[in-house]
C-alpha cells in the first residue's frame, strides 16, 4: 500500500502550526479518510467536523492544498501524494480547535433575512399549486448544504472582512431562494442593497467556483438580484 | 465542585433533527420558553440526509390512497408489533404535516396538476412519499430550521448531553457540557423531549454518522424510563460497499422505486426466487408488471424488489453466501437497463435522483446512468426506542417525552421507507404540544448537587488516567463485535459470546484515558459517547437473545420461523434497583375492533 503525508493545522486562537502525519492510502479514499486514520491512532484529539460522509450536510468544510472542498468529498486520488497534501480549517471564520472554525456568524446573518411569506393557498382546503418548472428554479438554490466554502473564499470577507456589512454568497443564494419562491410575497430587494452589501460584489465567481453542489451562485442568484 | 453555566426553560428538546426540531417549534407556538441542544452544528442531523422522502395518504398520484391504507402498510410492515393507536395517528396526521411544511416554505416535487407528487416505495402498497428528487431530508430540515429560527427558541450547537436530571420521580433538566470550549452546562426544565435519533454507530458498517451512539436511549434508561423493541435493528438491503472508504452510506430505496433491479453475478433478478406469503398478492410476478407498477400503471403489482427492507437484506445476504455475490461482496443494483425502456433515460435519472448519481461518480468512479451499482446491507435505523404514551409520547418517567427515531412503537419490527420522516413531523408536533402543557401544569423544578457532581466526575475522569488505551479502539472493537456476532443473522451462541464481549469492553472502557484538554476534543467526545453505546448494544443483545423466533429485522438461524407466542410480545428493558439490565415480556398493546377491520379487509 502506497502511503501519504498529510500536512494538518494544529492549534487554537492562540496560534498553532502545521504537522506532519504520515498514513496509508487505501483504494478509494478520501481526505476525511485519512484525517480520521490520524485520529484514531496518532492525534486522539485532533478536532474536525463530519456527520454524512456523502457531501450531504456541509459540516467537513476545510482548505485542501489552498482549495475550499468537502474533505469527505476529495478523494486522494485526485491529488499529488508525492507531496504533503496540506489540510487547515477555512481561514475566513475565527478558529476553535485544528479544523474546527466558528462559524455561528452564518447562523446570525440568517435571522437578519425576512423569512418566507406565502400568498394565501389557491384552492379551499389550504393548499397552493405550482409548476414543476416555478419550483425547479428554485430548488437550484435550495440544494445549499450550508457548507459555508462560498463564504470562505469571497474575498469581501475574507481579505476585507466586511462581515458586518455584507450577508455573503450563501446568503444571496437564500435570499434568492425566497424571492423567486413561487409562494413568497415578502420583498427583500431593499436591504439586499441597503444593509445586506449586495453591492460589494464584484461578481469574480470565485463562490461559485468552490460550491460543492454547483449552484450557479454568481449568474442565477447574485447577478439576478442585483438587476432586479 | 463542577463550574458550570446554568439555562431555564420551560422544555428542553435535545436534538435538533426533524423530530426535535418540529417539537420545538410546537412547544413554542403554545407559549412555552424553548430550548434546544444538538450535538452537531444546526441542519446538520440525520434528517438532513434522508433522501426517498415523506410517506403520508395524500392521495395526490393515486386517488384509492387514504389513512386507513397507510395504517394497514405499516402494520403488516412491521409485523404486528407495531402500537396500533400510534400507526393510525401517524397514518391520520401525517397529510396535514406534510402541507404545513409547505406552508412554512418546502417545495416538492409536483405533479402535473401542480400538486405534491408522491413516489413508490417498499411495503406502501400506493405512490406515497412526497419528496424533492433524492434530497428530501434537506428540504425538511432546512424549512424547520429556517422556520424555526424566525421563533425566538433558543439553541445551543455543539452541545452534548451527558445526564438527565430528576427531582423525586418527576424530569427536572438535564447536563452536558459544550463541545468547543468542554464547559459544562446545567440545563433545568419543567421538561424534557428526547429527540436524539439513532444507533447505528455501535456496528461497523452504517449508514449513520458519529452522532448515533444511543444517547436518547441511554439517558432514558438511566433516568428510570422503559426501552421497547431493542432487538430490532434495520438493515437497509442497499448501502455502497466499494471502495472500502465508502462502505455503508446509503443508496437510496428511491433508486428501486424509480425502476432499479436486483441481480446477483449471473444476472438473475433474484428477489422473483422468495416473495413472502404474507405479501404474494400485492408482488409482481414477471419484470414487465414490476416495470409497469414503477412507472405509475394503477393496475401493476409492485416489483419484488420493492419488499419489505428485512426481506430484501436477507435475499441479499443469502445470494452472497451462496456464492452468487458481486466482485467485492455485495450484490448489483441496476438502474441504467431502463434505457432499455425509456428514450431519456440518463436524463430522467439524473434529474430524479441526483445525488445519487453524484456520489458514485465522485466517490467509486461509477456512471449510474450506465453501470450497475455494487450495493450490500448497511446498518440503517433502530425500531427499538424509549417506550411512549401513543398520544402524548411521554415516558414511563414523567415529564420526560421521547420522539422520532428514539421512540418505539410506531414501526414494530420493520420500519417501512419513508415513514420516518412522518413519524418525526407527526410525533415531534406531538411531543411539543404535551411537554409544554406538563411544563405549564407541573410548574418548576429542583435538582440536587450529588447528581451535577456525579455526571461531572464521570465524564473527566479519562482525563486523570495514564492508560495505554484510548477511547478509538475500544469503539472499533464494540463495532467489531456487535457486526460479526449481532448482526443481519443472529445465534444464540454468539449472542451469548457477544454479552460476554460488551462487559469486558465496559471495562476497558472505565480504564481508558484521554489526551489534550477540554477544548473541542474528539477523543474525549468519543469516550463520553462509549457509555451510552456500550448501554444500547447490552440492550440489543439481550433482546435479540429473549426473542425466539424470526420476525421483521430479527432474523435467527436457530429459530427461523415466526413464533406465536411472540407475535404478541413486546420486549422491555428497564434498569433495575441493583443498575442490572432486566428484560421482561410485554403484551403487545390490544387491538381495537375498528382497526382490526381496516386490517383484515386490506389483507
Ligand atoms: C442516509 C439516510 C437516509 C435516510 N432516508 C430516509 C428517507 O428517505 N425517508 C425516511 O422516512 N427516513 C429516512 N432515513 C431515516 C431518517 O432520516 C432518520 O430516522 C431521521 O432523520 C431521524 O430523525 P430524528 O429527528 O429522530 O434524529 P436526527 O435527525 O438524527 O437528530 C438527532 C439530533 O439529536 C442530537 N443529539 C443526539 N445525542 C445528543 C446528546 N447526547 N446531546 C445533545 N444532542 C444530541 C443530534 O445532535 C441531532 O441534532 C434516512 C436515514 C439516513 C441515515
Ligand atoms: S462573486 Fe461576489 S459573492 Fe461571489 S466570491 Fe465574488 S465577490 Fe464574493
Ligand atoms: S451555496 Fe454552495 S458553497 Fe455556499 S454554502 Fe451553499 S452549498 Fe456551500
Ligand atoms: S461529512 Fe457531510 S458533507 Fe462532508
Amino acid at each position: 500500500m502506497a502511503s501519504a503525508t498529510f500536512r494538518i493545522w494544529r492549534g487554537n486562537k492562540n496560534g498553532g502550526e502545521f504537522k506532519d502525519y504520515a498514513t496509508e492510502v487505501a483504494p478509494g479514499m478520501v481526505v476525511l479518510d485519512a484525517v480520521h486514520e490520524i485520529q484514531a491512532t496518532q492525534a486522539h484529539d485532533l478536532a474536525v467536523r463530519w456527520n454524512c460522509k456523502a457531501g450531504k450536510c456541509g459540516s467537513c468544510s476545510a482548505e485542501i492544498n489552498g482549495m475550499p472542498k468537502l474533505m469527505c468529498m476529495t478523494r486522494l486520488s485526485t491529488l499529488p501524494l508525492n507531496q504533503p497534501i496540506k489540510v487547515e480549517p477555512m481561514r475566513s471564520f475565527p478558529l476553535i480547535r485544528d479544523l474546527a472554525t466558528d462559524v455561528s456568524w452564518n447562523y446570525s446573518v440568517k435571522t437578519q433575512i425576512k423569512p418566507f411569506r406565502p400568498r394565501k393557498p389557491d384552492t379551499p382546503d389550504g393548499t397552493w399549486r405550482m409548476a414543476q418548472a416555478d419550483v425547479d428554479r428554485v430548488q437550484e438554490f435550495r440544494k445549499c448544504i450550508e457548507c459555508f466554502l462560498c463564504q470562505d473564499v469571497c474575498h469581501v470577507l475574507r481579505n476585507h472582512h466586511l462581515h458586518s456589512q455584507f450577508i455573503g454568497p450563501r446568503f444571496f443564494v437564500y435570499a434568492g431562494a425566497l424571492e423567486m419562491h413561487p409562494l413568497d410575497d415578502e420583498n427583500r430587494l431593499r436591504e439586499l442593497r441597503d444593509s445586506q452589501g449586495i453591492g460589494y460584489c464584484n461578481i469574480t465567481k470565485c463562490c461559485t467556483k468552490v460550491c460543492p453542489e454547483g449552484i450557479h451562485i454568481t449568474d442565477n442568484a447574485i447577478i439576478p438580484l442585483k438587476e432586479r | 465542585m463542577a463550574e458550570y453555566q446554568t439555562h431555564q426553560h420551560d422544555v428542553l428538546v435535545i436534538g435538533a433533527g426533524g423530530a426535535g426540531l418540529r417539537a420545538a417549534v410546537e412547544a413554542s407556538a403554545l407559549g412555552a420558553k424553548v430550548g434546544v441542544v444538538t450535538k452537531s452544528l444546526l441542519g446538520k442531523a440525520h434528517t438532513v440526509m434522508a433522501e426517498g422522502g415523506i410517506a403520508a395518504a395524500l392521495a395526490n398520484v393515486d386517488s384509492r390512497d387514504n389513512w386507513q391504507v397507510h395504517f394497514a402498510d405499516t402494520m403488516r410492515g412491521g409485523q404486528y408489533l407495531n402500537h396500533p393507536r400510534m400507526a393510525q395517528l401517524h397514518a391520520q396526521e401525517a397529510p396535514a404535516r406534510v402541507r404545513e411544511l409547505e406552508a412554512w416554505g418546502a417545495l416538492f416535487d409536483r405533479t402535473k396538476d401542480g400538486q405534491i407528487l408522491q413516489r413508490n416505495f417498499g411495503g406502501h402498497k400506493y405512490p406515497r412519499l412526497a419528496h424533492v428528487g433524492d434530497r428530501t431530508g434537506l428540504e425538511m430540515i432546512r424549512t424547520l430550521q429556517d422556520y424555526g429560527v424566525h421563533r425566538g427558541i433558543d439553541v445551543q450547537m455543539e452541545c452534548t448531553i451527558l445526564t438527565l436530571l430528576k427531582d423525586g420521580g418527576r424530569i427536572a433538566g438535564a447536563f452536558g457540557y459544550d463541545r468547543e470550549r468542554g464547559h459544562f452546562r446545567l440545563f433545568r426544565a419543567g421538561s424534557v423531549v428526547l429527540a436524539t435519533g439513532g444507533i447505528g454507530r455501535a456496528y461497523k458498517i452504517t449508514s449513520n454518522s458519529w452522532e448515533y451512539t444511543g444517547d436518547g436511549h441511554s439517558l432514558a434508561y438511566h433516568a428510570g424510563a422503559t426501552l421497547m423493541d431493542m432487538e430490532f435493528v434495520q438493515f437497509h438491503p442497499t448501502g455502497m460497499v466499494w471502495p472500502p472508504s465508502v462502505r455503508g452510506i446509503l443508496v437510496t430505496e428511491g433508486v428501486r422505486g424509480e425502476g432499479g433491479v436486483l441481480k446477483n453475478k449471473d444476472g438473475r433478478r433474484f428477489m422473483f426466487d422468495d416473495i413472502p406469503p404474507l405479501y404474494k398478492d400485492q408482488t409482481a410476478d414477471n419484470p414487465e408488471e414490476g416495470w409497469r407498477y414503477t412507472q405509475g400503471d394503477k393496475n401493476a403489482r409492485r416489483p419484488p424488489e420493492l419488499l419489505t427492507r428485512d426481506h430484501v437484506a436477507r435475499c441479499i445476504v443469502r445470494e452472497i453466501r451462496e456464492g452468487r455475490g458481486s466482485p467485492h461482496g455485495g450484490v448489483f443494483l441496476d438502474i441504467a437497463w431502463i434505457k432499455e425502456k425509456l428514450p431519456d433515460a440518463a436524463g430522467r435519472i439524473k434529474k430524479k435522483l441526483p445525488s445519487m448519481y453524484h456520489q458514485f461518480k465522485q466517490l467509486a468512479d461509477i456512471d449510474i446512468t450506465q453501470e450497475a451499482m455494487e450495493i450490500g446491507p448497511t446498518v440503517h435505523y433502530v425500531m427499538g426506542g424509549v417506550r411512549v404514551d401513543p398520544e402524548t409520547q411521554m415516558s414511563d418517567v414523567p415529564g420526560l417525552f421521547a420522539a422520532g427515531e428514539c421512540a418505539a412503537g410506531l414501526h414494530g419490527a420493520n420500519r417501512l421507507g419513508g415513514n420516518s420522516l412522518s413519524d418525526l413531523l407527526v410525533f415531534g408536533k406531538r411531543a411539543g404540544e404535551h411537554a409544554a402543557i406538563f411544563a405549564k401544569q407541573n410548574g418548576a423544578t429542583s435538582v440536587s448537587e450529588e447528581q451535577v457532581e456525579a455526571a461531572a466526575r464521570r465524564a473527566l475522569e479519562p482525563f486523570g488516567r495514564s492508560s495505554e488505551e484510548g477511547p478509538y479502539q475500544v469503539q472499533r472493537d464494540l463495532q467489531q463485535t456487535m457486526q460479526d456476532l449481532v448482526g443481519i443473522v443472529r445465534r444464540e451462541p454468539e449472542l451469548n459470546q457477544a454479552l460476554g464481549a460488551i462487559e469486558k469492553l465496559r471495562n476497558r472502557a472505565q480504564a481508558i484515558s484521554v489526551e489534550g484538554n477540554r477544548e473541542y476534543n474528539p477523543g474525549w467526545h468519543t469516550a463520553c459517547d462509549l457509555y451510552n453505546l456500550l448501554t444500547v448494544s447490552e440492550a440489543i443483545t439481550r433482546a435479540a437473545l429473549e426473542r425466539k423466533e424470526s420476525r421483521g429485522a430479527h432474523f435467527r438461524d436457530d429459530y427461523p420461523a415466526k413464533d406465536e407466542k411472540f407475535a404478541k410480545v413486546n420486549l422491555l428493558i428497564r434498569k433495575g434497583a441493583g443498575g442490572e439490565m432486566k428484560l421482561e415480556q410485554a403484551p403487545v398493546p390490544a387491538m381495537p375492533p375498528e382497526l382490526a377491520k381496516i386490517i383484515e379487509e386490506m389483507k
